[in-house]
């Protein structure tokens, strides 16, 4: 499962980030590591792309690179 | 000699708000990460010590090999900087503590400046500096920037004396040692921790400056990926790893996360301005207030009366006393017809672009141009471009140069190039001038919307060429989009007046500079025949026979009289020179109550609406000014693609005002 598949309101753990993205380098330096508990926000309003909360702050990426960010869900 | 103090942190740390209060200087603060690209000095007096204070682009992680990060981590690293001031968001601090460890890294006396403590106690979190601070070895100043709280503590510890700091380790021994080995391997001078690092993340290719031979480089690469090779993470993500890993563990014993769900103020406002239905119409209604307080009645009440100031208080008097103490024609003529007409033609604008900029900073300081690019990323991407594209197009509006160079957010290289291609299609205020002096000679009933429609044509040139253009820039490559939606602030006086005011004084050195120049140029090769004789037949002057050399080729578009080609030739040392070049060419400085209202009869006279129509549209799109020309060159650093972007744009420039020219001529206008 990734970030892409959580509803808002939904919390997950990371548990591995693919090789495909390009900005994997920049994911990890925002704090988005393995092990980090991320929830989802909300979508804007065209549903793309998705605003997250990390580390206490609010991030917001595409759906695309929210793909390459596997999570486990926790309630 | 004056010590050296570099300022670093994150985006939206209130880096610059705190760089204003020490240095008093004019710099902007932005909640849009990275507003900051400049590299910005001030200085600071305090008890006959003077210091040198340098702004650096707000930054996450110097890890990593964009534009901002590399600037700053060169920087820092040089012997030019004797202190770094970390400015820690303690209301977002495992982030900030990220950049806060690899600036340790570089070894450099360092002290942390923990900014927002009154937003971290409003969130009813708690945070035990003294323990954060003797943990990391780093002297920690609490200050509340925005309220200019803490700072006279601050500035104590900047004047102390500083020894380097301690270096502490983040990783397991077994990484320690790989990074000691690594260390002694590469025998770096300059911050050899931070470059064993990027050895051991990417390889030989990020590391620069070393003795090695290829092959004892490859033998150390092989050797780190043998020692790393039981590990679970890849290689490029185990440092910055075991750095978060080192910053939860010591965050879990000095801040208390108040971990109720409580609605903050950022989250009310983003429930309304990000709302699913919501969202645009208040992005509408934002866009709208914005022209309406800059070009509707208010700017134009303000323009009236300071237009009075200029042209009956300044210039009429000016140009009584001259004729007082009986000056010659020719200097009455240059003084008045020249200088005055030129520059006055365009100072009158000062008060509606004014404001356009105030609106525009509090935007950017608030926030709200985060939320912008959050909602506008869908649409943009059609275009081939990104939600960060959006900002750098909004300060278009304001002006081409800092547009530009706001880009410098996009990860995308072919992102950013296209942003910047269309940028210049954002009609910067400087043409504003244009369109109000032709809108109000030639559509006397429809003057607002003539001159709105030069906005929305721009917008709608640059929608297309996104379209045409994204198939040959960005083909073939991934475009990204990782943006903070910062806290909102309240902006605060200082910032915007600072900011605003830098705005304004550039645009009045620009009018005492490059305009009056041109002014001058422009009355002399007026007056003066290419035989160097005196003439009052402008025809027959230097600048009419190039203008009529010229004028040939806008003929079709409908303005191919030399004066508009000799306008927009000018245009191109500044776009306002279009009006102040007509200004000096139909001679109105001295002989009117407004210089604005004197060009109405002669563009009247040159023009048809539809010609006019075209003329603007034409100097909406073609050739940015030579400063946008400049930065353009710079920021792509690339002559092939500066040429491609002109050459577009200047094409895009004729084909429409072709068009429209020939196109309402068909249709009987």
């Amino acid at each position: 499962m990734t970030l892409k598949d959580l509803r808002p309101g939904q919390k997950g753990i990371i548990e591995a980030l693919g090789k495909q993205s390009t900005l994997r380098k920049r994911i990890i330096d925002m704090g988005l590591t393995i092990g980090t508990e991320v929830k989802v926000i909300k979508l804007a309003p065209l549903g793309d792309p998705v605003e997250i909360k990390v580390r206490g702050y609010q991030l917001s990426l595409r759906l695309n690179e929210a793909s390459e960010i596997y999570v486990r869900v926790i309630p | 000699m004056s010590k050296t103090i570099a300022l670093v942190g994150n985006p939206n740390c209130g880096k610059s708000t705190l760089f204003n209060i020490l240095t008093g200087s004019n710099q902007y603060v932005g909640n849009w990460p990275g507003v900051t690209v400049e590299k910005k000095l001030g200085y600071l007096k305090k008890n006959k010590q003077e210091f040198t204070i340098v702004d650096l682009p707000g930054i996450y992680s110097l890890s990593t090999s964009t534009l901002e990060e590399v600037i700053t981590r060169e920087y820092i690293e040089s012997d030019e900087v004797d202190l770094i001031v970390n400015i820690v968001d303690a209301s977002n601090l495992e982030r900030n503590l990220f950049l806060t460890l690899q600036l340790m890294e570089i070894g450099k006396p360092m002290i942390v400046a923990l900014n927002m403590m009154d937003v971290l106690r409003a969130h009813k979190d708690e945070l035990d500096i003294d323990h954060l601070s003797e943990h990391l070895g780093l002297e920690m100043i609490e200050i509340v920037a925005a309220k200019e709280q803490g700072i006279d503590t601050l500035i104590l510890a900047i004047q102390a004396n500083h020894e380097p700091i301690k270096q502490l380790s983040f990783y397991r021994p077994k990484i320690q040692k790989l990074l000691q080995k690594v260390k002694a391997s590469l025998k770096l001078d300059v911050s050899p921790t931070l470059h064993a690092l990027r050895f051991i993340e990417e390889g030989p290719s990020a590391t620069l400056g070393h003795q090695m031979s290829p092959l004892e480089l490859s033998a150390l690469n092989l050797e780190v990926e043998n020692a790393l090779k039981d590990e679970t993470l890849d290689r490029d993500m185990i440092i910055s790893d075991e750095k978060y890993r080192f910053i939860t563990e010591l965050s879990s014993h000095v801040l208390k996360r108040n971990e109720s769900d409580q609605k903050t103020l950022t989250h009310r406002i983003d429930a309304l301005v990000t709302h699913r239905i919501l969202a645009f119409p208040i992005f509408l209604g934002v866009m709208w207030i914005v022209f309406m307080l800059a070009f509707g009645p208010f700017g134009a009440f303000l323009k009236l009366y300071f237009e009075y100031f200029i042209h009956v208080i300044v210039i009429q008097n000016f140009a009584n006393l001259l004729t007082f103490i009986g000056v010659s024609p020719w200097v009455y003529g240059l003084v008045v017809d020249g200088i005055l007409g030129g520059v006055g033609s365009v100072l009158g604008f000062l008060p509606e672009i004014s404001i356009l900029f105030i609106v525009l900073s509090i935007l950017e300081d608030t926030g709200y141009m985060a939320r912008a690019a959050f909602i506008m990323d869908r649409i943009l991407r059609r275009f081939g471009l990104s939600g960060k594209s959006f900002i750098p197009m909004i300060i278009g509006f304001g002006c081409t140069v800092p547009a530009l160079m706001a880009t410098r957010t996009l990860e995308n290289e072919k992102d950013r190039r296209l942003t910047m291609m269309i940028i210049p299609f954002m009609s910067c205020s400087a043409r504003f001038p244009i369109y109000a002096v032709f809108a109000a000679a030639l559509f006397s009933s429809q003057q607002a919307l003539a001159v709105y429609s030069m906005y929305i044509i721009g917008i709608l040139v640059a929608v297309v060429s996104g379209i045409i253009l994204k198939r040959f820039v960005t083909q073939g490559s991934v475009s990204s989009f990782i943006m903070e939606l910062p806290e909102y602030h309240r902006p605060t006086l200082r910032n915007l007046f600072l900011h605003t005011w830098d705005k304004i004084r550039g645009f009045i050195i620009k009018a005492g500079t490059v305009l009056l120049l041109a002014s001058i140029v422009i009355y002399l090769m007026s007056t003066t025949t290419f035989t160097l004789q005196s003439t009052t037949n402008q025809i027959d002057s230097m600048i009419g026979s190039i203008g009529s050399f010229i004028a040939p080729i806008f003929a079709p578009l409908g303005f191919g009289d030399w004066r508009s080609s000799i306008a927009l030739l000018v245009g191109f040392a500044a776009k306002e020179a279009v009006v102040s070049t007509l200004g000096v060419l139909y001679g109105v400085g001295g002989n009117a109550v407004n210089n604005t209202a004197a060009l109405i009869e002669p563009i009247r006279a040159a023009y048809t609406p539809l010609s006019g129509f075209a003329f603007m549209t034409f100097t909406l799109l073609y050739l940015p000014c030579i400063a946008a020309f400049a930065t353009l060159k710079r920021e792509m650093n690339s002559w092939k693609w500066t040429f491609i972007a002109v050459g577009y744009q200047t094409g895009i420039a004729y084909v429409l005002a072709l068009i429209i020219y020939q196109g309402g001529k068909l249709m009987g206008f």
